[in-house]
């Protein structure tokens, strides 16, 4: 068998379809990541409770995310679709990574910084949202976005609970007329169509952001 | 807790299957992330063209759908079927080879330029020089980063179960199916992971260890300092 063009345009649609599946799920991942990330990271600063939650954060980053998927969805009631319970996962468990990333900004902005924060007695919630936390935000832009890239990625993994996104489409395709080739090639390009101009784009966040 | 102790024959084979994966997967992703990174320092236009090519393509695909492709796309393309666990490792070993290089890559480009120069000035051939000097201490700036992949690598090896080799999470599902005791049959599933994870770690604190002895730097004792994170740097982990 060969590359079969006629049919390769009937399954486009289907697959563009899963495609903006996938970006949704990035998209809402990737906010709750972010989110609950930076909350992570600045309840880890609490003497007892950081700790637990570091070794919660430690225990998700170093498991599967496929494992994760799957066991939550087994477990959830059957009243959230595949596809809330998808984004919650990826969004928790890139959280563990994002945590990690707000917490080197946080400890790279200058000690001088905190002094004058004190020496202007600065109330709490102003030294954190005027001076610490945009400092720290900047200097972790690029690795945020590396993590963005990471997630768009990873949803294919989504398929595995059966949501409908692009890997979902491809793989219907191929059960249904038994051609993985043309469904599969196109997810394949589809990916590399979105991450290689990010990544050139994240790049020149790099440069731009540097040494600030 | 006698639902895992019954089952820990299963278990334990699952991991091993895992572990086999993550390591065969190693070994080819590294072999690529020197060759690649090597070649993506040369002047050489063409070398660097094909490092560049073969790092944007890999990295830019996810694993799964590689190994999709490899396991479902190639044989109707030709007519041989790419058996499902080298399918995997192919797929991984190509996708972490990438980023291993990019590290590899940089960690070459980061030798201080005086230890090239001193190279050149004692006539040493490029051979020697990368030999002798600049892998040496590239190698120990490459480490860290190249734990974290080798624990990218471990846990993305879970995917493997859904082309129908039976690793820990194969096993899981399937005592799930068996059973229907959920909490039990996946906790036990991720607890081994995070063994597998921990045991990683702690071969790669230690692989960076000796090497940051043999170049003379001071490095930290005792075990407890292997389990550690290590320090935070404000450009993250590295590992996309």
């Amino acid at each position: 068998m060969t590359w079969d063009w006629e049919f390769t345009g009937r399954i486009i649609p289907d697959l563009l379809n899963g495609l903006a599946v996938t970006v949704q799920a990035t998209v809402l991942g990737y906010t709750l990541a972010l989110v609950l990330g930076l909350a992570v990271a600045l309840v880890r600063r609490i003497p007892v409770i950081g700790t637990a939650v570091f070794a919660v954060m430690e225990f998700i980053r170093c498991t599967p995310l496929l494992v994760q998927l799957v066991f939550v969805f087994s477990l959830a009631p059957n009243t959230l679709s595949a596809f809330t319970i998808g984004v919650a996962v990826l969004g928790v468990h890139y959280a563990a990574y994002t945590a990690e990333v707000y917490r080197s900004g946080i400890e790279a902005v200058p000690a001088g910084q905190w002094e004058a924060c004190r020496a202007l007695s600065l109330p709490l919630h102003r030294t954190w949202g005027a001076v610490i936390l945009p400092q720290a935000i900047r200097r972790v832009i690029p690795p945020l976005g590396n993590y963005l890239i990471a997630m768009f990625k990873d949803t294919p993994l989504l398929f595995a609970i059966t949501v409908g996104e692009l890997m979902y489409q491809a793989s219907q395709i191929g059960g249904v007329y038994f051609r993985y080739l043309e469904a599969m090639t196109l997810v394949g390009l589809f990916f590399l169509l979105v991450s290689v101009p990010s990544a050139i784009l994240i790049r020149q966040l790099e440069r731009r952001y540097a040494a600030v | 807790m006698e639902f895992l102790i019954d089952r820990l024959p299963l278990y334990l084979s699952g991991a091993g299957t895992t572990l086999l994966i993550t390591l065969l997967g190693a070994v080819l992703a590294f072999a690529l992330a020197m060759v690649v990174g090597v070649m993506g320092t040369l002047r050489n236009p063409v070398a660097r063209a094909i490092a560049t090519g073969y790092t944007e393509t890999f990295r830019g695909v996810a694993a799964l759908v590689l190994m999709y492709w490899m396991a479902f796309a190639i044989p109707q393309l030709v007519p041989y079927k790419i058996d499902a666990l080298f399918a995997a490792v192919l797929a991984l070993g190509l996708n972490v080879g990438a980023y291993g290089a990019e590290v590899v890559r940089a960690a070459i480009n980061a030798v201080p330029k005086a230890q090239v120069e001193a190279t050149i000035a004692l006539s040493m051939s490029w051979w020697r020089r990368m030999r002798a000097v600049v892998l040496p201490q590239a190698w120990a700036q490459m480490l860290p980063t190249f734990g974290n992949l080798v624990i990218e690598l471990m846990k993305a090896t879970a995917i493997v179960s859904l082309i129908g080799v039976s690793d820990l999470t194969r096993v899981a599902q399937e005592q799930r199916a068996s059973t229907g005791e959920t909490v039990a049959a996946f906790t036990g599933a991720l607890i081994a992971y995070f063994l597998i994870a921990q045991l990683l770690i702690v071969g790669m604190r230690l692989l960076e260890r000796r090497a940051n002895r043999r170049l003379g730097r001071p490095v930290a004792t005792g075990f407890l300092a292997l389990l550690r994170p290590p320090p935070a740097t404000a450009t993250g982990g590295g590992r996309r």
